[in-house]
């Protein structure tokens, strides 16, 4: 039957961009404004063989999602800041463990409860720094409901391909708003499935990388059997306190991403090729920025926008390949420290003439917001 | 306990004005409880994150005439314990005379799931206050998603109905009895709907909380996620008690007691019938089951706690 286009919420094209990758297990809590991801996992998981299961909290939820991927099922869970915060202990767990799983962490305003149904984009270093030790992830950042479906499946291609979680910084705005989708037809847009192990189960090593630096991952229940400890561990799993050791595994935890940076890095930019004035942004913000950069150009501003797709690893390259070029270059955030400003201004230098555009009150940003510090 | 009378000239510490739902069973439970409270005590209280915290607290008001903390879901128990370990120190050492009392409101979702680390550990601990569960059987203020409260057969938006499934499959968790298992100095189950019974209740926990932990569980029934008209509140209530789906008991010191006998119920289901998160039990035929394995649950419940209760059953 061919695919009718739907007018879908953020929240269900996440959901549907789950069950498109392939996924098959959710676990969660619910919290807004993430609660719908979790009432139609309720709903459709069952339907396609699939398991939800409701837990008692976020760390109960995203403990469960580790344990499903190691039993070899494409897993997942869905929050919100206070939600994201609990689960940072078994994150680090995932990253220390190679466990691919994605996290959507639908970003709302805090510090703590903060205004609970009002959106924000203030968790980027969290998404990145938010469990203690040496350790690294791939997050995103859709704008629309179209990319909220895509970046799932991307979310879920990364996460099983590189052994790594891989989270999704949505924002309350891309996540309640409703655009009109089709989802794609199965086989259109790929899918990728982790790599298990081929040889002799006696020989089976689950951290250790092979050519293409990643190791392949056997599930529990397979006559694969290994250890997975949150210690540190050698390549055959098991606990391992030597120094030479410990140095080389903190390092194959960041390599494999470094390695594959080019792949993972993803952008999209819109007349910034020969932008005088570049807008760098993310999430739901792209949108106020586009129309920014259109009002401006229609005034005579060479205005162009850098949307950053990925977050982390930051795309260090990309900034610096058109921030260089441009005059000038606007950053609007939906936080109060400039989170993402910060980072563009280390990629560019203290001299480039960096504006900030700042809203931290629970409203969207406007476009005649970012509009004014170009003048 | 304080008559009627001398507990309608009271001052309520829970004002007026807040913006819970008309009908809604919290605020009646909260009121019961803190109008049992000594009038020369003052009140310390702690909500997590719930719709009682929610509404009563809408910028720029408060509906609270007492010291009061916010914390989310799982804390209250525990930032009510520092609260009350630092007061007991402060008051040991002569630095504070006056009486005070601590106590946290939490809903199903903060009790019995996500909080209850933190309340089990308030009650091991033997914190002196009281942790007082307003229990609606489910998430209400995220959206009615079920928790470890919400009874089996019951929809929710996440133990949906359909051709597969008949609502939440599993059973809930006997809370009340978990936590007079920590041995606190006194446990007890109430119902907004026998107002006599919480009151007195109420009053007993506010005497023992000057001893150790005390934990009560008030059914507060909600119409939004129950599904039926907001003036039927008390009437699902006490008809909750009356097919001894919630029995009226409380643990005096290690003593089980029945405070409300129900010699003749009703079946579970008469209860089931009022309300719409139910209804699909009742539509077409196939749901002999999941009705049989309530009224089961509800019968295994009443002979484990007659065999508890020790003392001699009220007439």
């Amino acid at each position: 039957m061919p695919q009718q286009p739907r007018l879908l919420q953020g929240n269900q094209a996440i959901v549907e961009g789950a069950l498109y990758a392939g996924a098959r297990f959710y676990a969660g809590y619910p919290i807004t404004p993430s609660s719908e991801i979790a009432e139609e996992c309720a709903r459709l998981l069952p339907r396609v063989g699939g398991v939800y299961l409701q837990m008692e909290d976020e760390i109960a939820s995203i403990a469960a999602v580790i344990g499903a991927s190691l039993a070899g099922a494409k897993a997942f869970t869905a929050t919100s800041g206070p939600g994201f915060s609990l689960m940072q202990e078994n994150l680090g767990l995932a990253v220390m463990g190679e466990v691919p799983c994605v996290i959507i962490n639908v970003q709302r305003s805090g510090p703590s409860t903060g205004l609970a149904t009002k959106p924000a984009q203030a968790d980027v270093m969290q998404l990145r720094w938010g469990r203690h030790g040496d350790q690294c992830l791939i997050a995103l950042s859709p704008a629309s409901v179209k990319e909220c479906f895509y970046l799932t499946v991307t979310a879920f291609n990364f996460a099983e391909k590189y052994r790594v979680p891989v989270v999704i910084g949505a924002d309350e705005i891309v996540a309640h708003m409703r655009e009109n989708f089709t989802v794609p037809a199965p086989g259109e847009v790929e899918v990728i499935e982790r790599k298990k192990p081929t040889g002799p189960p006696e020989n089976y090593l689950p951290f250790a990388p092979e050519e293409d630096g990643i190791a392949p991952l056997a599930a529990y229940g397979s006559p694969y059997i290994f250890h997975l400890t949150s210690s540190m561990h050698g390549p055959d799993g098991y606990s391992n306190n030597d120094p030479a050791n410990a140095a080389w595994r903190v390092a194959q935890l960041h390599r494999k991403i470094e390695r594959y940076r080019d792949e993972i890095v993803l952008t999209q930019s819109f007349e910034a090729e020969e932008a005088e004035v570049l807008i760098i942004t993310f999430g739901a913000t792209t949108r106020a920025a586009r129309a920014a950069a259109k009002q401006a150009r229609a005034r005579g501003i060479k205005a162009g926008v850098l949307q950053l797709v990925t977050l982390w690893p930051f795309p260090d390259k990309e900034v610096a390949a058109l921030g260089e070029r441009a005059n000038t270059v606007i950053v609007p955030e939906m936080n109060y420290a400039g989170q993402v400003a910060g980072e563009v201004q280390r990629v560019l230098g203290p001299a480039k003439d960096l504006r900030r555009v700042n809203k931290y009150n629970g409203e969207v940003l406007t476009p005649a917001e970012i509009l004014q510090a170009m003048a | 306990m304080a008559t009627l009378e001398e507990l309608s000239t009271r001052r309520e510490l829970l004002a007026q004005g807040h913006r819970l739902c008309a009908g809604c069973g919290a605020p009646i439970a909260v009121r019961q409880v803190l109008l049992a409270l000594p009038p020369e005590a003052h009140a310390v209280v702690c909500c997590p994150t719930g719709c009682l915290e929610v509404s009563t607290t809408i910028y720029p008001y408060t509906s609270w005439r007492c010291s009061y903390i916010h914390n989310a879901f799982e804390n209250a128990a525990a930032t009510l314990s520092g609260v009350q370990a630092m007061y007991t120190a402060l008051k040991r050492k002569g630095k504070i005379n006056e009486d005070f009392r601590f106590v946290a409101f939490g809903g199903d979702g903060g009790t019995y799931d996500i909080g209850f680390q933190s309340l089990s550990g308030a009650m091991e601990r033997g914190h002196r206050l009281i942790y007082v569960c307003y229990d609606n059987e489910a998430y209400m203020n995220t959206g009615i998603q079920r928790s470890g409260a919400t009874p089996r057969g019951a929809w929710t938006t996440t133990s949906p109905v359909g051709h597969v499934r008949t609502g939440k499959h599993e059973g809930r968790k006997d809370l009340t009895a978990i936590m007079a298992e920590h041995h606190v100095v006194y446990a007890a189950q109430a119902a907004i709907s026998h107002w006599r019974d919480t009151v007195a209740k109420a009053e007993k926990a506010w005497e023992y909380a000057k001893e150790g932990p005390v934990f009560l569980n008030i059914l507060a029934p909600c119409h939004r996620g129950w599904r039926f008209p907001m003036e039927k509140t008390i009437e699902i209530a006490r008809l909750a008690v009356r097919t001894r789906f919630w029995p009226l008991y409380e643990v005096e010191k290690g003593e089980w007691r029945l405070t409300v006998n129900v010699a003749n119920p009703l079946p579970v289901a008469e209860w089931l019938k009022m309300q719409g998160r139910f209804a699909h039990l009742f539509r077409g035929k196939g749901n002999e089951e999941v009705l049989a394995a309530i009224q089961a649950d509800v019968d295994r419940q009443w002979s484990e706690l007659m065999a508890r209760c020790r003392s001699a059953v009220p007439a």
